[in-house]
């Protein structure tokens, strides 16, 4: 487990995302980068999707990072990863690398390289069973293009592409459940974890990172420019998402469910009412969707649950 | 010792594979591809090569895949046709800026739509910008030869580029020809290991590899990577050459067929050269003084060596298998451009799109400056 200190130091004292890349201010992503590669001990390469991270960390000729970084495309980071995976077991069974420690392959992707555009090459890589970490930085939207829409776009969120109106109220359909389907593909390791939940997030990567397999994380990430919030408040946004359990925090281990978390189980206001993404759902004609909204998070909650008790049989 | 057999392009190209005994081969299924990775699975379950093949589940993952284990430090090596090079394009280009040297075989189809899974060449000639380097075999045994080759152009300092060995569908990927192979140690010797400098699994010299470059880099990038491709030109005559040693067979950027004194050409890519060369042989029977200068190289374009070899000409005709609707196609403009400035009557032909067969005949009309500017082509309204 990480302590904060070393949340900006790997274990070899090596920070892996130094700073001075162009990430926005209050931007949860390089907290979840940190936090990742602070917790893995063994040397790592990363593979990155397009997107905020990538953009913000490596304009040519400089770079944000310590670690070897190989980015390629936008949706084709877990196909990527895959070739990295099977170079590496391939030369050590022909003795072409030296013996010794496993390079942990890291994938991090936005929602839009996951969730949509990354979906297809993320469920081959998943399918085929190659050993690697699949990090999800989920800010729920396509920021570097400006705030579009994603298959991770909450419902009821106003984005550019799917922007409140007088005869609209956001995104009119749900979010898709991608950690569900993660786990369709019966793979040894998959969580749901959030950004400023530090210590939890490196548990988790801890036993991903462990896993005799593909391992998927998916991290709810804030983006002050996206959700319209105060950078100073991303922690006090992203613990809402979890305390409302719009958010819940939980890992799948061989198929079994455990909460890792246990929420106040507050009311969705707390967390629609941080966001300039969702002010709208609080003018008096919207006070219906946002009674929705929580019929919507309760009944997932207790789906949840239902889980994690089936996992305790 | 030579090894001859009866084999198909497709098997050549996968005994190729064998003897380089590659690393990584990432692939997704497609005709006229697919005897190729067959042939190729069942020698490495039969225990004759140790490749890991990922089957991943796109040719859009077999180039990223590809990709990601050559920059690992993989040799790597893939094959695909047609839609999938269409699905796999945009992946492509990013190899070759990527500098990413790996080999992949295409067996030329005609792309959708209508679907269809015969030969053409506008599979080739939608990636032809990628910065790739493309060479296309006239048969079996030349598919095998630059199969061979290819690893050595493509992992050369001076080039580190994606070569693409181009099969006509059908035509060779499945028709049998006599194959002569060299033998296993002399390919691996001829091969050599795969150095890759900057291996993205060397985590002791952390390398960052496909940042975002602005407009104040991106153009020199560029720049540099075609300049890399031209470079390919030399490198392919040296490693042809070298091969030449060992085989006794010479596959360089373009091949003269009795065009020494030829007041006529034809300049053509692919297996139809080989009917180019029967018609031209009858010709000389003839006394006609016909001749074929068929283009291995297509990227690089050899254009220096192209106007030198077409000089003592009088006329020149161009025969593409890809068409450029609304424009020139694309061999007759290169050659176009590389003539630009000579007296030389140059026609340019569209034939055999969609598979469709090019006859001795139809040469000789193209010979005698007759044919139509779309060769073969009936013309008439289809139903509806
Ligand atoms: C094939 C392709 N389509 C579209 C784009 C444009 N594009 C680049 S990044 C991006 C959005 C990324 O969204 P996400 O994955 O959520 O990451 P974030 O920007 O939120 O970090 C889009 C649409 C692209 N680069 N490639
Ligand atoms: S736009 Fe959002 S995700 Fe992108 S860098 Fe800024 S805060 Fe981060
Ligand atoms: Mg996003």
């Amino acid at each position: 487990m990480s302590r904060l200190k070393t949340i900006v130091r790997n274990q070899r004292g090596v920070q892996p995302l130094r700073g001075g890349h162009s990430l926005c201010q209050g931007c949860g992503v390089p907290m979840v980068v940190r936090t990742v590669l602070s917790t893995i001990r063994q040397p790592v390469v990363v593979v990155n999707a397009t997107g905020c991270l990538e953009v913000a960390t490596t304009r040519f000729p400089t770079t944000a990072w310590n670690v070897p970084w190989l980015h390629v495309a936008f949706e084709n980071a877990a196909a990527v990863a895959s070739g990295v995976e099977s170079a590496q077991r391939v030369l050590r069974r022909r003795h072409a690398l030296p013996a010794g420690e496993e390079v942990a392959v890291v994938v991090f992707a936005g929602d839009g390289g996951t969730y949509d555009i990354g979906l297809q090459a993320l469920s081959g890589a998943l399918e085929r069973g190659h050993r690697f970490l699949f990090v999800c930085y989920d800010n729920e939207a396509y920021m570097n293009t400006g705030v579009q829409r994603s298959g991770a776009t909450p419902f009821g969120a106003s984005t550019t592409t799917s922007p409140a109106g007088l005869d609209s109220f956001g995104k009119a359909q749900r979010r898709k459940d991608m950690t569900a389907i993660a786990v369709a593909h019966h793979v040894p390791y998959v969580a749901q974890a959030a950004s400023t939940h530090w210590h939890d997030l490196s548990v988790k990567v801890e036993r991903a990172v462990a896993a005799d397999g593909p391992a998927f994380l998916n991290v709810l990430t804030d983006c002050p420019v996206g959700w319209g919030h105060e950078p100073k408040l991303a922690k006090q946004v992203i613990d809402a998402a979890v305390e409302t359990c719009f958010w819940p925090l939980y890992e799948v281990v061989e198929g079994r469910h455990r909460l890792t978390y246990t929420p106040r189980q507050a009311p969705v206001e707390e967390w629609l009412g941080s966001q300039q993404r969702f002010a709208h759902l609080f003018r008096p004609e919207n006070a219906e969707l946002i009674s929705q909204i929580q019929g919507q998070v309760e009944a997932d909650w207790n789906e949840l649950l239902a889980r994690c008790e089936e996992g305790r049989m | 010792m030579t090894d001859v057999r009866l084999l198909t392009g497709g098997e050549a190209v996968a005994h190729a594979m064998r003897q380089i005994d590659p690393d990584v081969v990432p692939v997704y299924p497609i005709t006229p591809q697919t005897p190729i990775i067959q042939t190729f699975a069942k020698l490495i379950a039969d225990g004759e090569a140790s490749t890991e093949i990922v089957n991943v589940e796109s040719e859009h993952s077999a180039m990223s895949a590809a990709i990601g284990a050559a920059l690992a430090g993989g040799r790597t090596m893939t094959a695909t046709s047609s839609q999938g090079l269409a699905l796999m394009a945009e992946v492509v280009y990013i190899a070759a800026s990527m500098r990413a040297p790996i080999v992949m075989a295409l067996g030329n189809r005609a792309l959708s739509g209508p679907i269809n899974i015969h030969c053409d060449h506008s599979d080739s000639m939608l990636i032809r910008d990628s910065g790739v380097v493309q060479l296309f075999a006239e048969s079996a045994q030349d598919a095998y030869d630059l199969t061979v080759m290819a690893p050595r152009i493509a992992e050369d300092a001076r080039v580190l580029l994606p070569v693409l060995v181009c099969l006509d569908g059908f035509t060779i990927t499945h028709s049998a020809e006599p194959v002569s192979l060299l033998p296993d140690d002399e390919v691996a010797r001829f091969v050599g290991p795969y150095r890759l400098r900057n291996a993205v699994l060397d985590t002791t010299r952390p390398t960052t590899q496909g940042p975002f470059a602005m407009p104040d880099y991106y153009f020199e990038l560029r720049r540099q990577q075609a300049a890399a491709l031209e470079a390919a030109l030399d490198v392919l005559e040296e490693v042809a050459a070298e091969f030449e040693l060992l085989s006794r067979r010479r596959v360089g950027a373009l091949e003269a067929y009795r065009l020494e004194d030829a007041t006529r050409a034809i300049v053509a890519l692919g297996s139809t050269a080989g009917t180019v060369k029967d018609v031209v042989d009858e010709l000389r029977d003839e006394h006609e003084a016909a001749g074929l200068l068929r283009l291995v190289s297509f990227r690089p374009f050899p254009s220096a060596a192209i106007a030198a070899a077409l000089e003592g000409c009088a006329s020149v005709a161009v025969l593409d298998r890809a068409d450029s609707p609304g424009g020139t196609p694309p061999l007759h403009a290169e050659l176009a451009a590389a003539l630009y400035g000579s007296d030389l009557e140059l026609a340019g032909h569209v034939y055999g799109l969609g598979g469709r067969e090019l006859h001795p005949p139809d040469v000789r009309e193209i010979f005698r400056g007759a044919a139509a500017p779309y060769v073969g082509l009936r013309g008439e309204r289809c139903p509806v």
